[in-house]
């Protein structure tokens, strides 16, 4: 029996197709609801968030390479969308942005005014996140929302922003979400704010015209903008995670998924997870890295790190910031936020000089960090998975290499009399 | 802008700025301060500063910005002058900070720098080695880049006036890049760049613009310089132009200096 675009009301948890001006509508229609739409775009040679209103502007044909220490793209002229994986700036930027202004203040012969400085309240709608950036959203949730200090500015940022999930369907070879659990479907791990849905809609691209394929585009008949060509069976399986993404669903044309549009989604993310560029070993990690403080492996690390900074720029789970106090000639003073690095020696500057003065030292405050000391503080991994720390990585130095070299030297396994207290 | 003719109970600090031998590019980031000058100059006292008067008032000096490297005896008279004057003595630029480029002299024999350029070399009467001011004598505040930079200037004067610690990065210039959104030129291109061991304040300008970091100024708190050479060496990088990337403004500060020394020819051209 042919299908029929819309005729039952969308529910969450549904699954329905789309064709890709059906995704194009969805954007538009977020623009029209007043949301900024941003998503991931080609900017000089690297896919990176962009604001983004139509399908147009999403990485057509786009393909990466990426190795430690390495990232290179390819257009190769197809009509894949989503044929990518994650690039260097996370979303991260643009809820907890590098650098901003908090306040200024004015002193005028015995007033002083101080005037909180916000950016326009506008919501966020984040077009095609990866599985891994949401789980990343996620931790960076508990961290600036779910302690007793909430960071207001972030808060306001994220508060109703609607998020749209790409299901990967091509990992690179410094991902690992499979073993951090974060993916490679968005449902992938358990909600960390259960009474909340994860996602609004994720969204899994099917390119071939095999499984599922149909001679009834969802596209026939669609009230949407047809200025963007469509390729053969080109199409997108949408899992519904929100009420207002059902909503917004009713104003395009779709279909429920057929059982073959099911299994080519079932197929897109087995697939994905079969070429997993890496792994990470999660057994036991975070007690085996707290009692192996003290392994040569971080000496050797030492050797090869440049203490650039780089990997906790790109990690979009990374949060630490500095404040400075900065004054002008006119008697204005502003209060400036800008991400920090425990790479940096100012990080860890107390009286007298720095806490993490040798390479060693700072990088094991970033790897356990990341994978022991974060479930300590936070209840969770500090790491998703993304690779971009690998990839991005001048020298290219490799956490997942890294934890697994400390296992394979673990002073517990070597012998049991050395067995180190945990921190 | 006020003179420099002392005033019978000007309370403003004064300020000298020096020069020795240096392009007097760094000085100029002073005039450069086109909006702030006007409150700069209200804010202090300008007591000597040969590039905007030749009017010149005697110390002692609340602050004195020394632009230059010592490469003279009389340069080296003349800096503990300047020190015995000032009671903050700031160095800015690559020349004051790390002996400029000058110092490439610090790499080749005795003259043979004088012997290529000048047509009667005996007529100078310059010493063998640039030799960056705090060799010389002590300095409170180090203000790097080649030139420095407008707003890290500002920074110092402003920080100093209101009895603050100025706000200057130690980091490396890659988490400028990171902050301003450049993709790296290095892991999406290969490009070799010195920002991973150099010292941030430029704000990331020349990656922004495709170009490799060129160490302006100088090495970062953490450089890691071996690790840096490594990774150009095995994308390709032959050793003269690795040598030549630690060899610019800054190279004759420890790090780079270091770096240069260890991928030089063991046997010397004869
Ligand atoms: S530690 Fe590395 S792989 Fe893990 S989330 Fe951060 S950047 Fe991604
Ligand atoms: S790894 Fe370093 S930069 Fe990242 S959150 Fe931890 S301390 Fe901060
Ligand atoms: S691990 Fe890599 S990216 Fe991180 S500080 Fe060291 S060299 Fe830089
Ligand atoms: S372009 Fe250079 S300075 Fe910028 S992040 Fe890459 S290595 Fe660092």
């Amino acid at each position: 029996m042919p299908r029929v675009a819309a005729v039952d009301p969308v529910r969450v948890g549904d699954s329905v197709t789309i064709g890709v001006s059906g995704l194009d509508g969805l954007v538009r229609e977020l623009a029209a609801r007043g949301y900024k739409t941003v998503g991931p775009t080609v900017r000089d040679g690297a896919v990176v968030p962009g604001p983004v209103s139509s399908v147009a502007q999403l990485p057509r044909g786009v393909h990466d390479e990426q190795a430690p220490g390495s990232y290179r793209l390819r257009h190769e002229g197809d009509d894949e969308l989503f044929g990518w994986a994650v690039g260097p700036a996370s979303y991260k930027g643009v809820l907890f942005p590098a650098e901003e202004t908090l306040w200024r203040a004015r002193r005028d012969g015995q007033d002083a005014g101080v005037d909180e400085v916000r950016d326009a309240r506008r919501p966020l709608a984040i077009v095609g996140a990866r599985p891994c950036e949401l789980a990343a959203l996620e931790v960076l949730d508990r961290v600036l929302l779910g302690g007793p200090v909430v960071d207001d500015r972030y808060a306001a940022r994220r508060e109703g922003a609607f998020v749209l999930v790409a299901e990967c369907g091509k990992p690179a070879a410094t991902c690992f979400c499979t073993s951090m659990g974060t993916g490679p479907a968005a449902a992938a791990s358990a909600s960390v704010s259960p009474s909340e849905s994860r996602f609004d809609l994720a969204i899994a691209e099917i390119v071939d015209d095999e499984p599922g394929a149909s001679d009834e585009r969802p596209d026939a008949g669609a009230q949407v903008s047809r200025d963007v060509r469509v390729g053969p069976g080109h199409r997108f399986v949408v899992t519904v995670g929100s009420e207002r993404g059902a909503s917004l669903l009713e104003h395009v044309a779709h279909v429920e998924a057929s059982a073959a549009d099911r299994a080519a989604r079932a197929g897109v993310l087995a697939r994905a997870a079969a070429q997993m560029g890496r792994s990470l070993d999660t057994d036991g990690l975070a007690p085996l890295l707290a009692r192996n403080i003290d392994s040569p492996r971080w000496q050797d690390v030492a050797q090869r790190c440049l203490s650039c900074g780089n990997c906790t720029m790109v990690c979009p789970t990374c949060f630490c910031t500095d404040v400075d106090d900065v004054t002008d000639l006119t008697g204005a003073v502003e209060r400036r936020r800008h991400w920090a690095s425990c790479f940096d020696l100012a990080h860890s500057f107390m009286h007298g000089g720095p806490v993490r003065s040798s390479a060693a030292s700072r990088y094991r405050q970033w790897a356990t960090h990341k994978l022991s000391t974060w479930h300590d503080q936070f209840g969770t991994s500090g790491c998703v998975g993304c690779g971009r720390c690998i990839a991005w990585c001048p020298v290219g130095i490799d956490i997942t290499e890294e934890a697994a070299a400390i296992r394979a030297s673990d002073v517990e396994a070597a012998g049991a009399g050395q067995t180190r207290g945990e921190r | 802008m006020t003179g420099p003719e002392p005033v019978p109970g000007d309370a403003r600090p004064s300020l000298a700025v020096w020069k020795f031998a240096s392009c007097d590019g760094c000085q100029l980031t002073l005039l450069d301060c086109e909006e702030e000058l006007l409150a700069l100059a209200g804010a202090v006292r300008i007591a000597h500063f040969t590039e905007m008067s030749r009017a010149s008032i005697a110390g002692p000096y609340d602050v004195s910005l020394v632009e230059g490297s010592i490469t003279t005896e009389e340069d080296a008279r003349r800096i503990r002058e300047v020190r015995e004057s000032s009671r903050t003595l700031v160095t800015i630029g690559a020349c004051a900070t790390a002996g400029g480029i000058q110092g490439l002299r610090n790499f080749a024999a005795s003259g043979e720098y004088a012997r290529a350029v000048y047509a009667h070399p005996e007529y100078l009467a310059s010493l063998d080695t640039s030799t960056p001011v705090e060799q010389h004598v002590h300095v409170d505040l180090a203000l790097h880049g080649c030139p420095i930079d407008r707003g890290q200037l500002l920074e110092v004067v402003t920080a100093l006036l209101a009895g603050r610690r100025p706000v200057l990065p130690g980091h490396s210039v890659c988490e400028q890049c990171k902050a301003r959104g450049t993709v790296c030129l290095l892991v999406a291109g290969g490009t070799p760049c010195l920002g991973p061991v150099t010292r941030a304040g430029c704000g990331a300008l020349c990656p922004a613009v495709d170009r490799g970091c060129f160490g302006c100024f100088g090495p970062a708190d953490t450089a890691n310089t071996e690790a840096l050479a490594r990774r150009l060496i095995s994308d390709g990088l032959a050793t003269d132009a690795l040598v030549r990337l630690f060899r610019t403004f800054n190279a004759g500060a420890p790090a780079f200096e270091k770096e240069g020394r260890a991928h030089e020819p063991r046997h010397p051209a004869s």
